[in-house]
């Protein structure tokens, strides 16, 4: 009896501890949910109030005045996400091949965290560097103000180099070695297997990283807010300054009140929607990878 | 390809020029770390480290901003950890692969892409202005605790699965239930593994400047309660060099903060390849 | 953290956004635990949040004060005039600071105009160029004057660099030089005093605006109209471009935040003020007054 009562209470007791567990697990998405919800109930009345065409499509932010055009932000958004790609695509997926097909294990186990060391850089030293460093530079050499498009892509360029390069060798160190040996066996070089048997198999691994890169050069807030300039008009060339939505909603949330402050939360919202849009397609082209 | 190079040189070529490229990214890292060490070291003393700062960092050291980093960062991880190993637990132990799985997966992936300044505006919404807590360390270790979830979550549940399965077994055939199995068993085998994940997420917090400025503020008073507010090493940097109030100062600021994080990923380093010894 | 001074709407409020939570089980379990910590009473002594123009004065303020007055405790927070009346109005702070003149539904707030600030016109100090007439400075902020060449400088475009929209400073600005003119989207903006100087100081064509308090060697502040930017021009409405400094409160303030104002508009603190660069609240107050 007395056996059979204690038995009785462990069950009970695991039951209570395992629903305790699921309740626990439940946070990472239900702090999901509750930030979409806080974002979304102070910035979308405000889209809804004054159209989403106005905030999508307008090019005059004059938000003291009531007038919320986004698009020099959108666009200034993308423009230095494209450029922090064309900078640290090149690097981040030339240092995965180098260090899985062309170099010793020995010198990879060293040279990997080292570059992933760069993404513990805290990026308000990467944005420091880039106001006493790169803006000079750029505006002793090239032209513009310095606080520019390219200042900015070259900084979240390197920002998201570690991204793109360690989960591509992680990617890469994950097919099957029979891949790289039968090609190799097959008569081919090093550089024929990966360009042609390796890279295409590795694939959708190496997207999802250069995806997740994407999310974080949109996403980087401090180092771009002190080398873009932040100015609000349309950059026409990549010496112009320019805003990203991030650095709208940093610059601006100290004095905003109001009908300003709102449509700082639906900066937010639109990038909150991007960054979704991103990760979920990381997220499925990285499933793929693991099918 | 058109110059119908042989496959040999071509590859010589190809070689050369991602050794180059990869060459570049690790100069890039020394540049970065020398640049800051060699201005930022010889600010850093005794004193610097000890002192508060005067007039608002000008003169004086940075004592308070550390002090407010460590308790932020602390109360952060006191909060995160938990949620963060009890959701690998359930992962890992307690449930097998479906939807659900699938869900709180995708939940804790894009909690780990969102950007900094979405969880600062979030925080100062619901902790600083809604639970009037105001800017405080309460707010800022809130806030700083779901954007580390994510990596606890995923560190700890690698580190779970690590845990060969014939230590569980041999639990069970004892007669261990599945919690003291979990508790006595998988748990302390995992720990150094876990602990990987939670000094990653140090890491992460003391480099975390956007989210940390819009809900525990950038008081420079020494904090007295949790509804103080405070300022950190990194905010305190970014004020330091964006308004020019003093460079040396924040030299020195960013020494420290780079070799804090130097310290600790060679801690992780280390911890996560004896781990990985241990079970490999 | 006050219970007690809650009134039913707010606690309405307090408790309707736990609807939300009531679906995620865990979280409604910690925040309870955390909210139910806040209502212990936990922080001695005031906070004062607001204008970053007036933090690093006020700063100091508290420093010499907390000097006097040992065991008071003044925490001074940033944030911005908007974000500081708001806190003052919701509480969050107990003083409010505002480098710009309250809007009319701000005016519930009791404020005190503790000190006034020159606004000064920077440039780098390589830039040959000393004095601009307000005219010329409104056509380079407007973008109508491009080249440094048009007012007698360099043959240089011109780097405008202004405050962010809602700043104080730049409504001043806006007000007292623009009117009804706009500032350039091309401008750089940054978002306080101190970041304007810096890149001014390390841009040879660059023009900016600051507060007067804050202009050191490393920029040149030019003269208006022929008119120097001085303690002295600016007290006798010389120089036109002034703006105050106010510290607000929400309702008759209380015995600690009214300390802390009377000692700021005391003889000694006024006297701090000065030496801060500001300009002290009684010299120019009534002048100003009809200015406006």
């Amino acid at each position: 009896m007395g056996n059979r009562t204690t038995m009785k209470g462990t069950e009970s007791k695991e039951k209570l501890i395992r629903l305790f567990l699921l309740a626990t697990a439940l946070s990472a998405i239900s702090i999901l949910a509750l930030i979409s919800v806080f974002i979304f109930t102070e910035g979308l009345p405000i889209m809804f109030r004054h159209g989403f065409k106005k905030f999508l499509f307008s090019l005059d932010w004059y938000p003291t005045e009531g007038h919320f055009g986004l698009l020099p932000m959108i666009i200034g958004s993308l423009m230095v996400t494209v450029g922090a790609m064309i900078i640290g695509v090149p690097l981040g997926l030339a240092g995965a091949i180098y260090l899985t097909q062309f170099s010793s294990k020995k010198v990879r186990m060293v040279v990997k965290p080292m570059i992933e060391l760069l993404a513990g850089i805290p990026s308000v030293v990467y944005g420091f560097i880039g106001v006493v460093i790169l803006v000079p530079f750029v505006r002793e050499n090239f032209g513009g103000p310095g606080f520019s498009v390219l200042t900015a892509s070259i900084i979240l360029g390197i920002m998201i180099l570690p991204t793109i390069l360690s989960i591509s060798i992680d990617s890469l160190m994950a097919l099957p070695p029979a891949y790289r040996e039968g090609s190799i066996a097959l008569g081919a070089t090093e550089w024929q297997t990966t360009r042609m048997v390796l890279l295409p198999a590795a694939r959708s691994g190496i997207i999802a990283s250069i995806i997740l890169g994407m999310g974080r050069a949109v996403g980087e807030t401090m180092a771009v807010i002190m080398i873009a300039g932040n100015a609000t008009s349309l950059p026409r060339t990549i010496l112009d300054p320019v805003r990203t939505l991030t650095s709208n909603i940093a610059l601006e949330m100290g004095y905003a009140s109001g009908e300003h402050r709102q449509a700082l939360f639906a900066t937010g919202v639109i990038l909150f929607i991007i960054i979704m849009v991103l990760n979920t397609v990381a997220n499925l082209t990285s499933r793929k990878m693991s099918r | 390809m058109s110059l119908r190079l042989s496959p040999r040189k071509e590859q010589a070529i190809v070689r050369r020029l991602l050794f180059g490229l990869t060459a570049l990214s690790l100069f890039i890292l020394a540049f970065i770390i020398f640049f800051i060490l060699r201005h930022g070291l010889p600010v850093i003393s005794w004193k610097f480290l000890t002192q508060n700062p005067i007039e608002t960092g000008k003169e004086g050291g940075i004592f308070s901003t550390i002090i407010g980093t460590i308790v932020l960062i602390i109360l952060a991880l006191v909060i995160a950890t938990p949620l963060g190993v009890g959701t690998a637990i359930f992962l890992t132990e307690y449930t097998v692969e479906g939807s659900l799985t699938r869900i709180i997966r995708f939940g804790s992936e894009c909690l780990a892409g969102i950007p900094s300044i979405i969880f600062g505006l979030f925080g100062f919404i619901l902790f600083v202005t809604k639970l009037k807590f105001g800017w405080s360390i309460l707010s800022g270790s809130l806030t700083l605790a779901f954007m580390v979830l994510p990596t606890i979550i995923r560190t700890s549940e690698e580190a779970i699965k690590f845990v060969p399965q014939a230590y569980r077994e041999v639990s069970f055939s004892l007669g261990g239930t599945k919690w003291q199995t979990v508790s006595r068993v998988v748990l302390p085998s995992a720990l150094p593994g876990i602990s990987t994940g939670v000094i990653l997420s140090i890491g992460r917090s003391i480099g975390e400047t956007a989210a940390v400025i819009f809900t525990a503020g950038s008081a420079l008073r020494l904090p007295t309660s949790l509804f103080s507010s405070t300022r950190t090493m990194s905010v305190h940097f970014y004020i330091l060099a964006r308004e020019g109030i003093s460079l040396s100062k924040a030299y020195g600021t960013a020494a420290v903060l780079i070799i804090s994080i130097l310290l600790i990923n060679v801690i992780t380093y280390y911890l996560m390849n004896r781990f990985l010894r241990k079970y490999t | 953290m006050k219970s007690k001074g809650r009134t039913f709407k707010e606690k309405a409020e307090f408790f309707s956004s736990f609807n939300i939570f009531s679906f995620f089980p865990l979280f409604f379990f910690t925040l309870f635990i955390f909210s139910s910590c806040s209502l212990k009473p936990a922080q001695k002594g005031i906070t004062i949040a607001g204008s970053t123009s007036i933090q690093p004065f006020a700063d100091q303020w508290a420093e010499v004060f907390m000097a006097k007055y040992p065991g008071r405790l003044i925490n001074v927070q940033g944030g911005g005039s908007s974000a500081g009346i708001q806190a003052a109005m919701t509480g969050a702070a107990q003083i409010g600071m505002s480098s710009r003149e309250l809007k009319p539904q701000e005016k519930v707030l009791q404020e005190f105009i503790v000190a006034w600030d020159g606004l000064a016109i920077i440039i780098h100090p390589s830039n040959p160029i000393e004095d601009l007439s307000l005219e010329e400075v409104r056509k380079i902020f407007a973008g109508q004057i491009v080249s440094w060449k048009e007012v007698g400088g360099p043959d240089h475009n011109i780097h405008v660099v202004t405050r962010e929209e809602g700043s104080g400073t730049r409504g001043a600005f806006q007000e007292m030089v623009m009117g009804k003119e706009r500032i350039t989207k091309k401008s750089i903006v940054q978002d306080s005093n101190g970041t304007v100087r810096e890149v001014v100081a390390g841009n040879p064509y660059a023009i900016g605006y600051i507060s007067l308090g804050l202009v050191e060697k490393r920029v040149k502040a030019i003269k208006l109209d022929g008119i120097e930017p001085s303690l002295e021009n600016i007290m006798s409405r010389r120089y036109r471009l002034v703006r105050p400094f106010i510290l607000v409160t929400n309702g008759p303030p209380t015995d600690e935040t009214h300390d802390f104002i009377q000692f700021i508009l005391s003889s000694e603190g006024q006297e701090l003020i000065k030496r801060q660069g500001l300009i002290p609240a009684n010299l120019v107050m009534t002048e100003a007054k009809v200015g406006q």
